[in-house]
């Protein structure tokens, strides 16, 4: 019996370390993602894909899923979705370069103001009229988009200014993109925020068990603004830095993001049903995703196979969580 | 001496079913007033004298969203929801649209009931893996909204295809008896009643009904929780490829993007339909009433001369309030429940 019980046991250590600790099993799908896209690279083009370079790009690219992700973070821990997040970075980004020629911070500070905006929306709409949140945000997202056809209709000069280009697609030293200045102190922000501030702990309350966190005293609805509200500003400033990437903007520019930014989500662990997870996971979920996206372009995938896998992803991850979690 | 007592139950008795009536069907006949009002606001709000051509374009605009709300309808009756409806409709426009445009009349109708087949199979896919997998309805119908809608580029990634001029006619311009009856309001009057009927007054119908109203209640009572939501999700699906096929047949076009709308109004023309979000009430002739409503919102807007798009913005902004108020309304009654 002894013999049979301490392997048990370590298993369960071993997977209860890895339940705790998702960023362990993430960083190896992490490295050998790389290393596959390497090798599959190498018999295509001949060329290494496993250098600095391309590691830096990884990086340089996923800001703005990391970003956009962040917001979906913390509505997915508080048992929500956001599927505005697309249309708000768009609705930033056709902001920015909207505005650009009147000065960088004039344009970066009305298109974060955009995004709270429509993320202030969707949070009365969520907490206060108690709209199902995937209604509540999709609407939301057809009336932006909406908006933004009529608003493209009207005369003006487009212009990507250089602090928000240089942002989005440049380096310091050859291999620190700039966005990494931005989306690092963020992610910093909120990690350590949602385990050691008072809100960050009433977002993971709140999606543990509403009833239970408002008997104890949480205003359940105010941190549901605050979250959708954030999630607003995040995928707005994923936005910018996107279109400070492409230098241009249109109205399909966000687009891509929508699936990604909760495939991300699923991915670094955080339940669809809120309550459990963090944005660890989500970072590495988006690293993920790039490379995979890198990956999925050296193949020559077309955007239907992308997004046909995307679906696929988060339909499988869902399953296998939903799986385990009714096991324990 | 008993009298007074008896006359007195009975008056009870025929009050309670009068508030039962107007309870069950109420919401219903308040669409229908909506709808009346928006008309009759859409002919003061032009000149023209109303003809026959202005009942078959309303008819022709609303069939692919009232054959998607009956989809939506029935999913949320049996306690679920279906998010891919739109996806599904646009994979179906652009399969008939590329396909069917080469094809005799007859091979054009013998394809279309193949496809209808294959949405019902989609939609039972949808549904095994919801039950299989326990998944939330929400997420495995929102992954299934890519995959499908990634099978649509995979099948046309610009608008393009069309349909046998015959069949589009068939939709757009033939009439039944008299010019002002479009053939498009009949085919969807009777493609809903002959598929609905039966199936209302059946096992099914009403299995559907009590699943969506207490999963386990049902349970206890006998009902096979999980081929119920599989059939009505199966149901769900093949309403989204009629509607996807009317689309086709209404726009005489293929564009993998031309679905996506319907998912979000299909749910708005249930909400205002007096289908509740919860499951287990409501029927499908109110979201069909919606459906007509949603759809001359955006008519009559267009006609007073607004801004297609802000058409577009407007009808989505009441969609969204339509909403916030099911919503309100719903805690409402959450509240009074308790």
């Amino acid at each position: 019996m002894t013999t049979t019980s301490v392997p048990e046991t370590r298993r369960i250590e071993v997977r209860r370390l890895l339940a705790d600790n998702p960023a362990i099993v993430l960083t190896f799908v992490f490295v050998g993602l790389f290393i596959a896209t390497d090798i599959v690279n190498r018999v295509q083009s001949g060329h290494a894909f496993a250098t600095p370079k391309q590691l830096s790009t990884t990086f340089l690219y996923a800001a703005v899923l990391g970003l956009i992700a962040a917001g979906q973070t913390l509505v997915m821990l508080t048992g929500g979705v956001d599927l505005s997040v697309a249309t708000t970075a768009t609705a930033a980004a056709f902001t920015v370069s909207r505005i650009g020629t009147h000065g960088a911070a004039e344009a970066i500070a009305l298109a974060l103001a955009v995004g709270l905006l429509i993320g202030l929306v969707n949070g009365v709409g969520v907490s206060i009229f108690r709209v199902n949140p995937l209604i509540m945000t999709l609407g939301v997202s057809v009336i932006t988009l909406g908006l933004l056809t009529v608003e493209a209709q009207g005369q003006f000069t487009a212009l990507v200014p250089d602090l928000v280009a240089t942002l989005g697609s440049e380096r310091l030293l050859t291999y620190i993109p700039y966005d990494l200045f931005i989306w690092a102190p963020i992610a910093a922000v909120i990690i350590l925020g949602l385990r050691y501030s008072g809100i960050g702990r009433m977002i993971y309350a709140v999606g543990d068990n509403p009833v239970a966190a408002r008997l104890g005293g949480v205003r359940v609805w105010q941190v549901q603004l605050f979250v959708y509200a954030t999630c607003g500003v995040l995928s707005a400033l994923g936005g910018i830095l996107l279109v400070g990437f492409n230098n241009a903007a249109d109205l399909g520019i966000g687009a891509p993001f929508l699936l990604p930014s909760v495939a991300a989500v699923v991915i670094g662990g955080t339940s669809i049903f809120g309550g459990s997870g963090g944005y660890v996971g989500t970072i590495f979920g988006a690293l993920i995703l790039t490379v995979l996206d890198s990956l999925l372009v050296i193949l020559n995938a077309s955007q239907a196979t992308r997004q046909i896998l995307y679906g696929l992803i988060v339909l499988g991850l869902a399953a296998i969580y939903a799986r385990t979690s009714s096991s324990t | 001496m008993s009298d007074p007592a008896v006359s007195a139950i009975g008056e009870s008795r025929r009050q309670l079913d009068l508030r039962r009536l107007a309870r069950r069907h109420g919401w219903t006949v308040a669409v229908f007033v909506l709808l009346f009002l928006i008309v009759l606001y859409w002919r003061s709000s032009t000149a023209v004298p109303w003809g026959p051509f202005d009942v078959q374009s309303v008819a022709i605009d609303a069939m692919p969203l009232a054959f998607a709300a009956c989809g939506q309808a029935i999913a949320i009756i049996s306690g679920g929801i279906d998010l891919s409806i739109g996806s599904l409709m646009g994979l179906v426009n652009v399969v008939a649209a590329r396909w069917m445009v080469s094809m005799s009349l007859r091979e054009a109708i013998f394809f279309m009931i193949l496809i209808v087949l294959a949405g019902a199979l989609a939609g039972a896919l949808t549904g095994t893996l919801i039950v299989v997998t326990r998944v939330a309805d929400i997420i495995v119908t929102l992954a299934m909204l890519f995959v499908w809608a990634g099978a649509a580029l995979a099948v046309m990634t610009i608008p393009g295809g069309g349909v046998p001029p015959r069949l589009g006619t068939l939709v757009t311009v033939d009439t039944v008896f008299t010019t002002w009856v479009p053939a498009a309001l009949v085919i969807l009057i009777v493609v809903v009643a002959a598929l609905w009927i039966p199936i209302r007054s059946s096992r099914l119908g009403l299995a559907l009904y009590a699943v969506g109203s207490n999963r386990n209640a049902a349970y206890l009572a006998g009902v096979n929780v999980a081929r119920t939501r599989i059939a009505a999700y199966a149901l769900s699906g093949t309403f989204a490829a009629l509607g996807g096929l009317a689309l086709t047949m209404a726009s005489g076009i293929g564009d993998p993007h031309a679905g996506d709308i319907y998912t979000l109004n299909s749910v708005a023309a249930v909400v205002l339909g007096g289908v509740s979000l919860l499951g287990g009430v409501g029927g499908l002739i109110g979201p069909i009433a919606a459906a007509f409503v949603l759809t001359l919102v955006k008519t009559v807007l267009i006609i007073r001369g607004v801004d297609q798009n802000w058409a577009q913005v407007i009808q989505g902004t009441l969609i969204v309030v339509v909403m916030m108020l099911g919503g309100l309304a719903l805690r409402q009654k959450g509240k009074s429940g308790t």
